[in-house]
């Protein structure tokens, strides 16, 4: 498959997509309430850019600053469980329950510890908790991952603890915080929203709001257009965040 | 003088059972030993008694080198990704409190000495199976050991490559005197290394044999084509038959 055929299949295959709805809103006139044709969300998003692009950059900020919460935290606990077995014990099944814990079931009482007034607070925190498991799975695994036999080439030649730890197990963990971050990046953008449509309030002002106050005006081309930025938002940040690994692992492993 | 020694140990394995023995086994000063075995039979097991990384279950192990002076080579090279090979040359020194540029330095020479002085900056994943493998052995010089354990070194590499390393090995061998345990289950490869092939028996392992060969260290050119090594050879292999028989 050459070059033109890779980049031209997708935006063919929208196009068409994009081509059939709008022909099948035209010719079976469907309300513009239920289904609005593409060239409606268009205009809209031609006229409405200045607030959806306001918005799109609220949520990011929000994500992003719960990533920054959440990688902290992560790596810190991460490294304390690495150093101490008895502390990993006491702390998985703790860790296990908040993960398979929903998000949202613990939204409502988020917001009430931040406050009714800081709802971006209390996305934030939410959106880190989201964010948090990958990177502190990968970031146990990663410490745990180095080669047995260069742990023992360590035993062999009496390395103390601090430097197995700096020398050898912290670099090792390194592809693994990489995968860790990147899947978390995007969870966090999906937490942010989902913590954003739970809260309920417009203080944030993120995508979601735009997204629910259009839907609760039934001005139905207006949530499409900010479902499409939402999605460009997703799309950009995993293509940013994928080269962003692949660059890291580079460095890591020299090729 | 005796380096290190393995008293009648034996080595039980938590749901696998006994791995190991009973085995002894002596290492004078500057000696080459192979030990030759069918696979599972403990002879990796017997190596990490000697370097000190596990303890026996019974039967006691001496060893004489302190810390830093036992080396191992595994079968793969075993090297930090991250690092160069350099840094990963460097690393033992290092470990050991050496100053980080006197360590550099050093790595630099033992590099040298394996035939890589151009390969310092090379990451391990840009070094071809051969030379990653004589980046490990040059790690595992630098020190100086007085013990150098080789664990199957060169299993993973092309019969070219082999032969090659055997030679540098014997050279090297020849400038710091260390003893050495070879660990192999080629017998061809045994004979040329070692001036004593112990042979173990099939699992749990224990001595089945043990041939001299008597010939001058490092080979002379042509050495595999002798009478010499062709006997030996066939007595190392009738004895590792014997030992499969149990």
């Amino acid at each position: 498959m050459n070059r033109a055929v890779r980049i031209l299949a997708p935006i063919l295959l929208v196009g068409l997509l994009l081509g059939v709805w709008e022909a099948a809103c035209r010719a079976l006139a469907v309300p513009a309430y239920f289904l609005p044709p593409p060239s409606a969300v268009a205009a809209n998003l031609a006229s409405d850019w200045p607030v959806l692009l306001r918005s799109a950059w609220n949520t990011l900020a929000m994500a992003l600053a719960a990533l920054a919460v959440a990688s902290i935290l992560a790596q810190a606990l991460a490294l304390a469980v690495g150093l101490s077995p008895v502390l990993e014990r006491a702390v998985r099944p703790l860790a296990v329950v908040l993960q398979v814990t929903p998000v949202v079931a613990i939204a409502p009482l988020v917001v009430i510890w931040a406050g009714i007034d800081h709802p971006q607070r209390a996305i934030v925190a939410l959106a880190a908790v989201v964010a948090f498991f990958p990177i502190f799975s990968g970031a146990v695994t990663g410490l745990k991952s180095a080669d047995p036999d260069l742990e023992r080439l360590f035993d062999l030649y009496g390395a103390s603890r601090p430097q197995r730890l700096a020398r050898l197990r912290l670099p090792a963990a390194v592809p693994f915080l990489l995968e860790g971050h990147k899947v978390a990046a995007g969870l966090a953008v999906i937490g942010a929203v989902v913590a954003e449509f739970v809260a309920g309030s417009g203080g944030a002002q993120g995508l979601a709001w735009r997204i629910l106050e259009a839907g609760n005006r039934l001005q139905t081309a207006k949530m499409f257009a900010a479902l499409a930025v939402l999605g460009l938002l997703g799309a950009v940040l995993h293509a940013l965040l994928e080269a962003l690994e692949r660059y890291g692992l580079r460095w890591w492993r020299g090729r | 003088m005796t380096v290190a020694a393995l008293d009648e140990v034996e080595v039980d394995y938590a749901g696998r059972g006994k791995a190991l023995g009973p085995f002894s086994l002596a290492l004078a000063e500057g000696e080459i030993t192979a030990l030759v075995g069918p696979s599972g039979c403990g002879k990796s097991t017997a190596l990490r008694l000697l370097a000190g990384l596990e303890g026996p279950t019974r039967g006691t192990v001496r060893r004489a080198p302190g810390r830093g002076e036992t080396a191992v080579v595994f079968q793969a090279p075993t090297l930090a990704p991250w690092l160069s090979a350099l840094a990963n040359v460097a690393l033992p020194l290092e470990l050991a409190g050496t100053p980080r540029g006197q360590a550099r330095a050093r790595a630099a020479e033992a590099l040298a000495a394996v035939g890589l002085p151009t390969a310092a900056a090379a990451r391990p994943a840009q070094l071809s199976g051969g030379m990653a493998m004589r980046v490990s052995l040059a790690r595992a010089l630098v020190t100086q050991p007085r013990l150098l354990l080789l664990d199957e070194p060169f299993a993973a590499l092309d019969e070219i490559t082999r032969r090659g390393l055997a030679d540098d090995v014997l050279a090297l061998w020849a400038a710091i005197h260390p003893a050495v345990v070879f660990v192999t289950h080629n017998v061809e490869e045994a004979v040329y290394m070692a001036s004593r092939v112990v042979v173990l028996s099939r699992g749990p392992g224990r001595a089945a044999g043990e041939i001299v060969v008597d010939a001058p260290l490092p080979r002379p050119p042509g050495f595999r084509v002798t009478a010499k090594f062709r006997e030996c050879v066939e007595t190392v292999s009738a004895a590792l038959v014997r030992g499969m028989a149990g």
